[in-house]
């Protein structure tokens, strides 16, 4: 008795830092915030419970459903295009060329920066160097491309693709390379075309890589803020505003803390529908193994 | 001899592609070296004169040694603390087979679901109340946050770390706290580099939680200060191009000294998560 006493005390010691501070920085706040959802919170008075009414307001909160299916669109587009990207570069330097760790290197770049950073280089770009292409070439289409909602969600997507397009490059890396040598040297002998090759055998067996990828990529997606901050902040007129920013500027823009709450709340349901479809996938797969 | 040609041709694309991804390094590099009006006439090409008066009031406005410091002490403490119990708390975990400790690693795995807007308002009301929004709350909050995925890290690898080494350990005297750190911890070290640079990343380049606990001044991290100096000085893009070169560099350099632990641990924290 006296022995599992003292087995179960190092065990608690062991834990009690992590656990308090998971307890208080993540599961109180997240009881308190849903509570909070339900009040008339402001940030600094006695929240009193009304009901549904929050959540009836954000029925008619246009921009609210805007910024959602903005991310929504912002998510699937920046998907597609940061994994061809990434996995072109991937099938590039995992070829025999000269340059390929220098190159590996250089890609990779970007994905250290801080999204604020990377965000403030390419508001220069869009809006300085941009207009001056568009200046000496005469091009119209070069000029003002963060004043319109259209090209500035693309100037979101290209800054996505400059950022995460290695991020996601070095994860297939780390599947193509763990396909054994004599399997391609197998289908040279035999005179498959690179297509073939890439059809039939690497895609196939970096399989996994992708719902990896797919996952990281979806999720980046919908919870991007750094970048949308710095790059457009929503503008121009909060056309390309998406769902963490909007949250962010309703608490603190317009300091409606338990209607941003409610925001937030949905948002939680939304993520984590995302990840816990790729536990079950994961898992799944487990299985099939 | 087809191969040759077709290895040249995707060096080619190689280098093509590899242009491409340099280039806003380059604009930010060179435009930081300009004047104003020299930006404006020649945005692309080399400064006609180059001018390093910009990275001198650069570094007076954003107060680079102090925001420096700043970001170091916040980010060093953070990852320190993080390994320090996220490792242990791993070790509770995986040694002890109980109906807690299974409970327990899924609440741990639960908590990374959970996206930080959704406790951002409570969480910086509940500090405040206290009056911990100060550096050690800040530290506080890193730990809440970072610690999930680094238990998972580190209970995935204790797997592989055979129970007779801290059995033998305590057998020979050694308390559970020194068989930790004395045998167990000192092999996780991979893992320890895997988690210290996930977290670096994320606490140095972190600006939204920092903003919103430390916003003091005298305090704001290098996120904190570009946010306000860009905000600033946008129509002043020589200035803020000097900013942003200084806050870019020392990234650099630390990405140069450990680029293979680097891709290493974040191939390794997508690949297990």
């Amino acid at each position: 008795m006296k022995k599992r006493k003292n087995k179960n005390a190092w065990y608690w010691m062991f834990l009690a830092v992590c656990l308090v501070s998971l307890v208080i920085v993540v599961f109180i706040p997240l009881a308190i915030g849903i509570w909070y959802s339900f009040t008339d919170w402001t940030g600094i008075n006695n929240p009193t419970f009304i009901g549904m009414k929050n959540y009836a307001r954000l029925k008619d909160d246009k921009l609210f459903w805007h910024s959602l299916l903005f991310s929504a669109k912002f998510s699937a587009v920046s998907v597609i295009a940061v994994n061809t990207v990434g996995l072109t570069l991937a099938m590039l330097v995992t070829r025999n060329i000269k340059g390929k760790n220098a190159l590996r290197t250089i890609f990779f770049m970007p994905n250290l920066i801080g999204g604020l950073i990377l965000g403030f280089i390419w508001q220069f770009i869009f809006v300085d160097i941009f207009d001056s292409i568009s200046r000496f070439t005469g091009i119209k289409a070069f000029s003002g491309w963060l004043a319109d909602p259209n090209t500035g969600f693309w100037g979101m997507v290209i800054l996505a693709v400059w950022q995460m397009g290695a991020y996601v490059m070095v994860i297939y890396i780390a599947f193509i390379e763990s396909i054994p040598e004599e399997l391609l040297e197998a289908a040279e002998i035999d005179g498959v075309t690179p297509f073939q090759r890439f059809r039939h055998i690497i895609f196939p067996l970096i399989a996994p890589a992708f719902t990896i990828n797919l996952f990281i990529t979806l999720s980046n997606g919908f919870k991007l803020f750094d970048q949308n901050l710095a790059l457009t902040n929503g503008g121009p007129g909060n056309m390309t505003q998406m769902v963490a920013l909007n949250i962010y500027q309703t608490a603190f823009g317009e300091s409606m803390m338990a209607y941003a709450q409610i925001k937030a709340v949905i948002f939680l349901v939304i993520v984590a529908t995302f990840s816990l479809t790729q536990v079950y996938i994961n898992k799944k797969r487990e299985v099939e193994l | 001899m087809t191969r040759k040609t077709g290895q040249a041709f995707l060096a080619a694309i190689g280098l093509i592609l590899g242009i491409i991804w340099m280039f806003p390094f380059y604009i930010v590099l060179i435009n930081s070296f300009k004047t104003q009006r020299d930006i404006f006439i020649n945005t692309m090409g080399l400064p006609s004169k180059w001018v390093i008066d910009n990275y001198i009031t650069a570094a007076e406005k954003l107060n680079i040694a102090t925001t420096f410091f700043n970001s170091l002490i916040i980010t060093v403490a953070s990852v320190a603390v993080i390994c320090t119990f996220s490792s242990m708390a791993a070790y509770a975990l995986e040694r002890v087979k109980s109906k807690s400790s299974t409970v327990l690693f899924l609440v741990f795995a639960t908590a990374m679901l959970i996206p930080f807007q959704t406790v951002m308002l409570p969480l910086v009301a509940e500090f405040g109340r206290v009056h911990m929004l100060n550096r050690i709350g800040l530290v506080f909050m890193y730990l809440g946050f970072g610690s999930p995925l680094a238990i998972f890290l580190y209970h995935g690898a204790l797997k592989s770390i055979p129970r007779s080494l801290d059995e033998a350990a305590i057998i020979d005297g050694c308390s559970r706290f020194q068989a930790f750190w004395m045998i167990i911890f000192p092999s996780l070290k991979p893992t320890t580099v895997t988690v210290a640079i996930l977290n670096i990343i994320w606490i140095w380049n972190d600006y939204l939680l920092p903003s919103l606990v430390i916003n003091k001044k005298g305090m704001e991290t290098l996120p904190i200060m570009i946010f306000y100096f860009f905000g600033q000085y946008t129509k002043q893009w020589h200035l803020a191009m000097a900013g942003l070169t200084m806050v870019i560099i020392p990234v650099i350099i630390f990405y140069f000294l450990a680029q293979k632990e680097i891709i290493k641990g974040i191939t390794a924290g997508a690949v297990k998560q």
